[in-house]
């Protein structure tokens, strides 16, 4: 409880009070309230088709909302493009879409942010800087990679989206959106991208963490709200959550229930 | 123990290893075999020297200088399929403009690469702005060029082709730029032979050393990846096919002062020898790997077959049967060399 009390005396890095969003007469969000503290992982817990991606849309600055107030480290955000979101120190990681396969490492790791030597309108790479930061943020992350020069494409699915992560911590994030980081990875892969969640939050990022699923919620989240139909139906914090509650409230409870009901009734058969 | 484990990791990656992920490896090897092929069949003793080299030089450096761009093109997932007849239309620009309306050769040749500019200008826009395939969009402008230099030199000429650009004052002074002929060692080399290797190192360094290079490679690798790091894919596509139609252009008009003339149908077909350089040297087809030194390869041996065939006495009909064979064994081979040098991984 005083974890919780200290937290609500910080300004939120971001924080939505009663936003909805609506595409023509469909309501895709509807009064969420949310709120994102610096050096901490909250989660964001839905089934598919609960508003997820609309959350991020906005939060990222794709979408503006429809309604409702959206503040950005207090003051409010009026975002036009990702691109104002990402000067506001907000960044966001797609989960297949954060790195180019066929490219090396270090030119993935500073893709649109190369670092430029001698005249810099002339655009001449500063290969050898490049190649030394890549390594040392990555170590740094606990990636070691023997070689920056490598394609990113041999690299496990865990290992790039944990260079998409280390590349918008090293560029300045204070806000970090993660899209499903776990989903299209095995047990083994999840685990070293979760870790790497953790190393961002130890350097006092505020972490999203959208997921479908509740045991990589439960590993390293501090804050849980939970997404149904476009609403936030519950919230809970780290000290008095527990799995099971996370997985019945995710599957809205009696919606489980049933589903229990009815499998077993063809198991028996 | 990590350090030892380190260690023993970076041992793997052998000198052999890092030959083989050179994209343009495969074009290489080729070249060499295919060289000492022609010299071997060589019955004019000529081949390897520096008379033929004079000579392949001269068929490869026009194809060169366009192919090159077609790469960089092609690196960032995009066809110029109007590159060939663009030649032939910068040709008739500027031969035109010197001879029906009078102006100078300078003057015509800025005209000419301001024009081609632009028509790579609307091809970039036509594939950004409709989201159609480049391959449709450049077709398309393809024909409209073939239809247009045909037609438009017939109206102003009268007869296919276009002459007496020799007359303008200024035609001498161009030609020692574009279209002269440096001795050495009693083999003359045409000029273009310069270009090419300029700009052979020019774009290895752009695609190499430079932000923008980084930028080509992203937008044929994952276009959303690249838009979501922040890198500008359309400018960055749209810039490449401003810069391949004005290398067909100066083609064009190296082409127009050397033979002092050009024909309606010239450059018509040659995209594909820019495609097939290109592709030879390592460029893969659906963007995103590559090498400009690749496609120089690439557009030497085509220069070796257009040569060394004749040299061995073969019958000349057989050099597009020739380069058909060789398109489609050094791609299988670039594609078994990169398979390899990734490793088993993914």
């Amino acid at each position: 409880m005083s974890a919780k009390s200290s937290t609500e005396k910080l300004t939120p890095a971001l924080e939505l009070k009663g936003v909805g969003k609506s595409f023509g007469n469909v309501v895709a969000l509807r009064d969420v309230d949310l709120a994102v503290y610096p050096g901490q992982v909250t989660c964001v817990l839905g089934d598919n088709g609960a508003g997820k991606s609309t959350l991020i849309k906005i939060l990222s600055g794709v979408h503006k909302q429809s309604e409702g107030e959206f503040n950005v480290a207090g003051a409010p955000a009026d975002f036009n493009s990702p691109r104002d979101a990402m000067a506001k120190g907000i960044a966001t990681v797609f989960q297949d879409l954060a790195t180019v396969p066929l490219m090396s490492v270090w030119r993935n790791f500073f893709l649109g942010n190369e670092p430029k030597k001698w005249w810099k309108p002339l655009g001449i790479l500063d290969i050898a800087k490049a190649k030394k930061v890549a390594k040392e943020q990555l170590l740094e992350m606990g990636i070691d990679l023997r070689d920056t020069n490598q394609a990113i494409g041999t690299l496990s699915g865990g290992e790039r989206q944990a260079v998409a992560i280390a590349r918008a911590v090293y560029f300045g994030a204070n806000v970090l959106i993660l899209d499903e980081p776990t989903s299209a990875l095995g047990v083994r892969q999840s685990g070293i991208v979760l870790k790497y969640i953790l190393a961002a939050r130890e350097r006092g990022v505020a972490v999203i963490f959208i997921t479908h699923n509740p045991h990589h919620a439960n590993l390293v989240g501090d804050h849980f709200f939970l997404l149904n139909r476009g609403r936030m139906i519950a919230s809970f914090e780290r000290e008095t959550v527990v799995l099971d509650e996370l997985i019945q409230a995710m599957a809205g409870g009696s919606e489980l229930d049933t589903l229990t009901h009815e499998i077993n009734i063809i198991r028996n058969d | 123990m990590t350090t030892a484990k380190s260690d023993e990791r970076i041992q793997r990656v052998s000198f052999v290893t890092k030959a083989l992920r050179r994209p343009e490896l495969g074009a290489l090897l080729g070249a060499l075999v295919i060289f000492t092929m022609f010299a071997v069949a060589d019955t004019t003793g000529q081949f390897a020297g520096l008379q033929g080299a004079a000579g392949w030089t001269h068929f490869a450096a026009p194809i060169g200088i366009v192919a090159i761009f077609v790469a960089l093109l092609m690196i960032a997932g995009e066809f110029d399929l109007s590159s060939g007849v663009m030649v032939g239309t910068a040709g008739l620009l500027a031969g035109n403009l010197i001879s029906e309306v009078g102006l100078g050769v300078w003057p015509s040749m800025i005209i000419t690469l301001v024009f081609a500019g632009l028509v790579g200008l609307a091809n970039g826009f036509l594939v950004i702005r409709t989201g159609l395939p480049s391959f449709i969009v450049t077709l398309a402008t393809f024909f409209v060029l073939k239809g247009v230099n045909l037609a438009v030199t017939k109206m102003l000429t009268g007869t296919v082709r276009v002459d007496g650009v020799d007359v303008a004052s200024d035609f001498e002074s161009a030609r020692s730029w574009f279209a002269t002929k440096i001795e050495i060692a009693g083999a003359s080399f045409q000029i273009s032979v310069v270009w090419w290797i300029g700009f052979t190192i020019f774009a290895t360094w752009l695609l190499t050393r430079t932000t923008f290079g980084n930028w080509i490679f992203a937008s044929g690798g994952d276009a959303n990846a690249a838009r979501n790091a922040g890198v500008p894919v359309a400018r960055t596509k749209i810039t490449l096919f401003v810069v391949t139609s004005m290398a067909a252009a100066l083609v064009g008009v190296m082409t127009l002062l050397e033979l002092r003339g050009m024909q309606a149908g010239q450059g018509v077909g040659q995209e594909f020898y820019y495609i097939i350089a290109a592709a030879v040297g390592g460029t893969l087809l659906t963007g995103g790997a590559g090498s400009a030194i690749g496609a120089s390869i690439g557009a030497a041996i085509m220069g070796f077959a257009a040569i060394g065939i004749p040299y061995a006495l073969w019958d000349q009909d057989w050099v597009s049967t020739f380069l058909g064979v060789i398109l489609f064994s050094a791609v299988l081979v670039n594609t078994w060399l990169s398979k390899r040098a990734k490793g088993a991984r993914k």
